[in-house]
């Protein structure tokens, strides 16, 4: 025992580093696993409250590009409705405040974001004091981003599509053959759509938009458009090289979007198995 | 003694801050930035307490890995270079480091410089192969190691340069 307890003094330095270096890798191994929770991240009150400030003084340099992509969007927007309104027969006005809508929309800021590592994550300013909750999409008028990770009462961490753990369901919007969105961490302009199959008729110049897969995203969310395809190894299934409409080197604004049949849908799976 | 705590208080505040703040957001060239924080390491007094030490690099380590939720690569790689700096002190400094003299900024440059550059290439070997933890792309893991230590170790020696109190 005496012998064990002077190992132990004479090498406190030694074990010492030993402990905290196999607890940092434990921390990144956990980090690199999906969907886990993690007690190292940026969605709380200090290092939101940090960004929050820095990004108060940043964001007026991107102010006029925001303007634009707004007035965009606008446009857009009241295109849609002015053509909504010339054929007014199918649409019919009910008079209720419980319009039964299946998602909600909340805004958020951008107070964070990388795309230079490869598990790259964004901060936004909107938590769980804003009825945010986890596995939420965030997309802007343009895109989608990310899924919601990890909260905190005001701040939330979301995992960007640029994440070599994100995967996405998508598919191409003239047909509705579907694959997996992934990253190779090469350029933050590009991501992959993995396992499509050889049938679909997959060609240059196409639109990516999201699938109605899963619960986190709608159907028809743009994603990117394809510029290059090629046959993986088994020759089965195409890897397609789509380029992002959104520029995620330069996020201001987003939304967080929410399907608010979630549970409704889990509780029907869950009764299948 | 009360004077080198609050230094490096101060500087480990300072550090982290420009580093999370400013120095993450360089991204020169797509990727390439600068940790400058590890001059919080590489300038800690030589005459320490060394379980403090480690503790205290792992600590800034894993401050900055929360700013960005990077698991715990920062710390990993902190945690190791402080552990094996009397090694590195001791093969750059050699006699001056064995009668516990080194004083970084009266030391001559050449010494200095292969102090830091080892420092810093330790670290961002061990940082970046956590964080891309991919054996296969072990060419992206040298590469960001080989660019980034380049833009750490200018950083640092201009930092250490600027903020030297030699009159």
């Amino acid at each position: 025992m005496q012998r064990i307890i002077n190992f132990i003094i004479r090498n406190q330095s030694f074990l010492l580093f030993l402990l905290l270096f196999l607890l940092s890798v434990f921390f990144t191994i956990q980090s690199h696993s999906y969907h886990k929770s993690k007690f190292i991240n940026s969605a709380n009150f200090l290092s939101g409250g940090i960004y929050d400030g820095a990004n108060s003084i940043s964001q007026y340099f991107g102010l006029r590009k925001e303007n634009e992509v707004l007035i965009e969007e606008n446009n857009r927007l009241k295109s849609i409705m002015f053509n909504s309104e010339t054929n007014g027969s199918e649409t019919t006005s009910i008079d209720t405040i419980s319009y039964d809508t299946k998602y909600r929309l909340t805004s958020a800021a951008v107070i964070k974001n990388s795309y230079s590592l490869t598990t790259n994550m964004l901060l936004i300013d909107k938590g769980v004091n804003d009825g945010l909750k986890e596995d939420l999409g965030v997309i802007t008028s343009k895109g989608i981003i990310g899924i919601i990770e990890n909260l905190s009462g005001n701040y939330s961490s979301v995992i960007s599509i640029l994440n070599s753990n994100s995967r996405i369901n998508a598919q191409l919007k003239k047909s509705d053959h579907f694959g997996t969105l992934e990253w190779n961490t090469e350029s933050p302009v590009f991501v992959q759509l993995v396992d499509m199959p050889k049938i679909a008729p997959v060609s240059v110049g196409d639109t990516i938009i999201t699938g109605g897969r899963s619960t986190i995203f709608p159907k028809g969310i743009p994603i990117g458009k394809v510029t290059d395809f090629k046959l993986d190894l088994a020759e089965d299934f195409y890897t397609i090289q789509v380029e992002l409409f959104n520029d995620m080197t330069n996020i201001g604004h987003v939304f967080v979007i929410e399907n608010l049949d979630t549970e409704e849908i889990m509780n029907l799976l869950e009764n299948d198995e | 003694m009360n004077n080198s705590i609050t230094i490096n208080g101060i500087r480990f505040i300072v550090l982290v801050l420009l580093q999370v703040v400013i120095l993450n957001k360089i991204n020169f060239l797509g990727y390439i930035n600068p940790y400058l924080y590890i001059l919080f390491i590489i300038l800690y007094p030589i005459k320490n307490n060394r379980t403090l030490f480690i503790f205290l690099s792992f600590l800034i380590g894993l401050t900055i890995d929360m700013f960005s939720d990077s698991g715990g690569v920062h710390a990993a790689a902190s945690v190791t270079i402080a552990f094996i700096r009397p090694a590195i002190l001791k093969s750059t400094f050699g006699a001056m480091y064995d009668h516990q003299t080194v004083k970084f900024a009266s030391a001559d440059f050449a010494s200095n410089l292969s102090y830091i550059s080892i420092t810093a290439i330790i670290h961002h070997v061990i940082l970046f192969s956590l964080e891309v933890f991919n054996i296969s792309k072990v060419i992206l893991i040298l590469q960001k190691s080989l660019f980034s230590s380049i833009f750490t170790i200018i950083l640092c020696i201009l930092t250490m340069i600027i903020f030297s109190n030699r009159k």
